[in-house]
């Protein structure tokens, strides 16, 4: 700790060179930072699904509706905790391009089963007691400037109304949850879309089945898919977390790309920082040659420049990730492409790994060879 | 000005020739203009190879019908009857008495993505019988076309790179159904050569869709015959459906996906150009500060100042240059022609396409390369031009 005026003074020696490797190191993490917001927001949640949740959707395709009597003789199995169903809407809000998803539920079900999605109690109650009523994410309903009791149209397009092609709904509640919970849905209710809905009367999307023992999941997904197999409408059951991860895995290699990305920017970076630690150390040879006259041993000679080089990336590195974790704080700035964007903890401390590997990797071998300076050498070189 | 000139490529040809001497911080600088050229260079051939399966799709030839409000195929639907009534529409090419018009259903069905080995959407497309002749860029590379009738499909050259199964004498099994598939097609590399194409008819009670369509594409008699079209069927009150031609249909699908890939191509470049210029920036402050001396000593046998900025200038662009073509070589030995496929949200299906490093992307890359070399050198060499010379001679 007594060396520290020393460790600074020798880290402005130069000061253009030391604000220029801060900015690259800084640069680099930044960039670490919303890459990693990228991949989580690709991966649809996935660290968030749980695996207790079994989700059985049509075999022929997601898209494929299923009959809603086998809700019954779900809830009936033994095995089976909860069980309720949900229904893409897939209709439009103004224009095309103001994306999000609306699904029809059933409300209590579905919210028992939910329970990251928190919603006050006086509203699920409203939402109990308005048929058209909806419920909406609050990163949503900040989108668009929504407030509790709004009526909002939307207009179908899978299922259109018995007239006209609006839909309405009342805003009844506004649910909210942890970093990393998809705040930008409308859920609305089942029977108010099933009584109005042209055609595809007692239809549902898909079923989402809660399991007493999430160490059952691949016994009972057999178990269902064995219960409807030969009928009109076979299933396909996985776990939430897998369904999550085969529709992330759909967008492509947009994880793969980014770790590579990832790969190039961190090497040229290090590159870099043990670059200009190497010329800062070379151009110091007769400064060291000076401190182990002075009695510094080899190991603080070696510490010192070290400690050098991972102050430098921690501090650069360290200002890139909180800026990183400031700017995403700001929210997804597509307006609704990436619903799941935050940066996992897990990649913070993964990136303060690396703010460390990075200083000591760069710093290594000029430490080396600053230790093993033999004073008289460095002394005549000078 | 002539003594400036030749001082100036003195000075230049002496700093040139000595890169090799600084070569581990060239080195650096160089790989790090690289390494931002690959990056934006690759990310935006995403992009450009999205797009061009997209727009390969459309043809202006073509005109596409839809229900009235529905905002992709996936989410139209047209009745029997409708249909008979919009086959009846002029500006329509025929053969003989048949109109070029052909009604499709158009559908998922799950198939294991050879990469991942996970299910992935791919679209089926139910044709009729005029497909061919209203889809005329497509052409059967292997195998033979389908027939009609028969639970037998064609798949695109795309898809059968993409999705397990979809060769030429495999059957695919699909809930209670299955398909045979006896060909393979061609579309100019565009989004079609993703589909399953199946006999329309056949996919109706597959899919327990009665006599329903999703959608009818049309051969226009020619692109002037697209209004003659289009007005008849917003007049007539029978059918309520929009008309747009094929072209712009597929060009819309593919803006937002394309917008967000070179929004984050582009955010990516910046922000890794700005690491690289700081890169840079130390690269030639140390080539400037390890030949302080020289300059100086340069300076005092009477070269001018300017010939020196000139000088650590033309140096950084060149290793701007290098770093460029290199980032830019690489990209395109490691990324076109990669084949891929993501999903287009608006129909919720796979799209397979390729990476296209395109010459336009190579140029920008390059020009981004020297930007970078140049605001790189900037600094450096307004310092090295202003370096007072008798402190700089006694330096070292």
């Amino acid at each position: 700790m007594k060396f520290l005026p020393l460790l600074w003074s020798s880290l402005w020696r130069k000061k253009t060179r030391t604000i220029f490797t801060l900015l690259s190191v800084f640069v680099a993490f930044l960039l670490f930072g919303l890459l990693m917001t990228i991949r989580t927001a690709f991966s649809f949640g996935v660290e968030i699904a749980g695996i207790d949740r079994l989700i059985l959707i049509h075999k022929v395709s997601l898209i494929m509706p299923l009959p809603i009597s086998y809700l019954e003789r779900l809830r009936a199995t033994e095995g089976v905790s909860m069980a309720t169903h949900q229904t893409w809407f897939g209709g439009v809000y103004q224009d095309p391009s103001n994306f999000f998803a609306q699904m029809a539920v059933e409300p209590q079900p579905f919210m028992r089963i939910y329970p990251e999605f928190k919603l006050p109690p006086e509203q699920m109650a409203a939402w109990l007691a308005d048929r058209q009523g909806a419920v909406v994410g609050v990163d949503l309903a900040k989108r668009f400037g929504w407030k509790l009791g709004d009526k909002i149209p939307i207009q179908g397009t899978i299922w259109r109304p018995k007239q006209g092609e609006i839909w309405e709904f009342n805003i009844v509640g506004l649910y909210d949850g942890e970093a990393g919970v998809d705040k930008t849905q409308l859920f609305f209710r089942y029977d108010y879309l099933d009584e109005n809905r042209g055609r595809g009367e007692g239809l549902v999307g898909w079923y989402v089945v809660k399991i007493a023992e999430a160490s059952q999941a691949q016994e009972m997904s057999a178990k269902f898919d064995a219960m409807f197999a030969n009928s009109s409408a076979e299933t396909k059951t996985t776990t939430e977390k897998g369904f999550v991860e085969g529709f992330a895995k759909q967008m492509g290699d947009i994880g793969a790309i980014m770790i590579a990305i990832l790969i190039a920017v961190l090497f040229t970076m290090l590159l870099v920082a043990a670059n200009t630690m190497a010329q800062s150390v070379r151009e110091r040879t007769a400064e060291v040659g000076v401190l182990k006259t002075l009695g510094f041993s080899n190991a603080s000679i070696l510490a010192l420049v070290l400690s050098e080089s991972v102050l430098i990336a921690v501090i650069g590195g360290g200002l890139g990730l909180l800026a990183a974790w400031v700017i995403v704080q700001g929210g997804d700035p597509t307006g609704g492409m990436l619903p799941v964007f935050m940066l996992p903890t897990r990649d913070v401390s993964a990136g303060a790994a690396l703010v460390l590997l990075l200083g000591v990797v760069a710093g290594v071998l000029p430490a080396v060879n600053a230790m093993q300076l033999k004073i008289t050498d460095a002394l005549r070189r000078a | 000005m002539f003594n400036w000139i030749s001082q100036t490529i003195a000075v230049t040809g002496l700093n040139l020739r000595t890169i090799p001497r600084r070569l581990s911080s060239s080195g650096v600088a160089i790989i790090g203009i690289a390494g931002v050229v690959i990056v934006l260079v690759s990310v935006l051939s995403i992009a450009a190879g999205f797009t061009a399966a997209m727009r390969q799709t459309g043809s202006e030839s073509r005109a596409l019908i839809m229900r009235s409000g529905a905002d992709s195929e996936m989410t139209s639907g047209l009745g029997g009857p409708e249909v008979d009534i919009i086959k009846q529409a002029p500006g329509m090419k025929h053969q003989g008495q048949t109109p070029l018009a052909s009604a499709e259903l158009y559908v998922i069905i799950d198939l294991p993505k050879i990469s991942t080995g996970t299910a992935a959407n791919v679209p089926m497309r139910g044709v009729d019988q005029t497909a061919p002749l209203v889809r005329d860029d497509a052409r059967i590379v292997e195998g033979r076309m389908l027939t009609f009738g028969t639970n037998e499909v064609v798949v695109g050259r795309g898809a059968s790179f993409q999705f397990a199964g979809l060769t030429v004498g495999n059957e695919i099994k699909s809930g209670q159904n299955s398909w045979k598939v006896v060909g393979v097609f061609e579309a100019n590399g565009g989004i079609a050569e993703t589909e399953v194409w199946c006999d329309a008819r056949v996919l109706q009670s597959a899919y327990r869709r009665g006599n329903t369509f999703q959608t009818v594409l049309v051969k226009l008699e020619s692109t002037d015959a697209f209004n003659t079209l289009r007005d008849w069927l917003l007049a007539n009150p029978q059918v309520n459906v929009q008309v747009r031609h094929e072209s712009e249909y597929y060009a819309q699908q593919s803006r937002a996906l394309s917008g967000l890939i070179q929004g984050v191509g582009f955010g990516i470049a910046a922000l890794m150009g700005i690491g690289a210029v700081f890169g840079a920036i130390l690269t030639m402050y140390t080539a400037v500060s390890t030949r302080s001396r020289e300059i100086a000593t340069l300076r005092a046998l009477g070269f001018n100042a300017t010939s020196v900025v000139v000088s650590v200038l033309a140096e950084s662009l060149a290793l701007g240059a290098i770093g460029g073509a290199l980032g830019g070589v690489a990209a395109y030995l490691a990324f076109n022609g990669y084949r891929t496929s993501t999903m287009n949200f608006s129909t919720f299906s796979q799209v397979a396409f390729a990476f296209q490093v395109t010459p336009q992307l190579l140029v920008m890359g390059l020009i981004y390369a020297l930007l970078m070399g140049l605001v790189g050198g900037l600094f450096p060499a307004i310092r090295a031009a202003r370096l007072p010379i008798p402190s700089a001679l006694r330096e070292l």
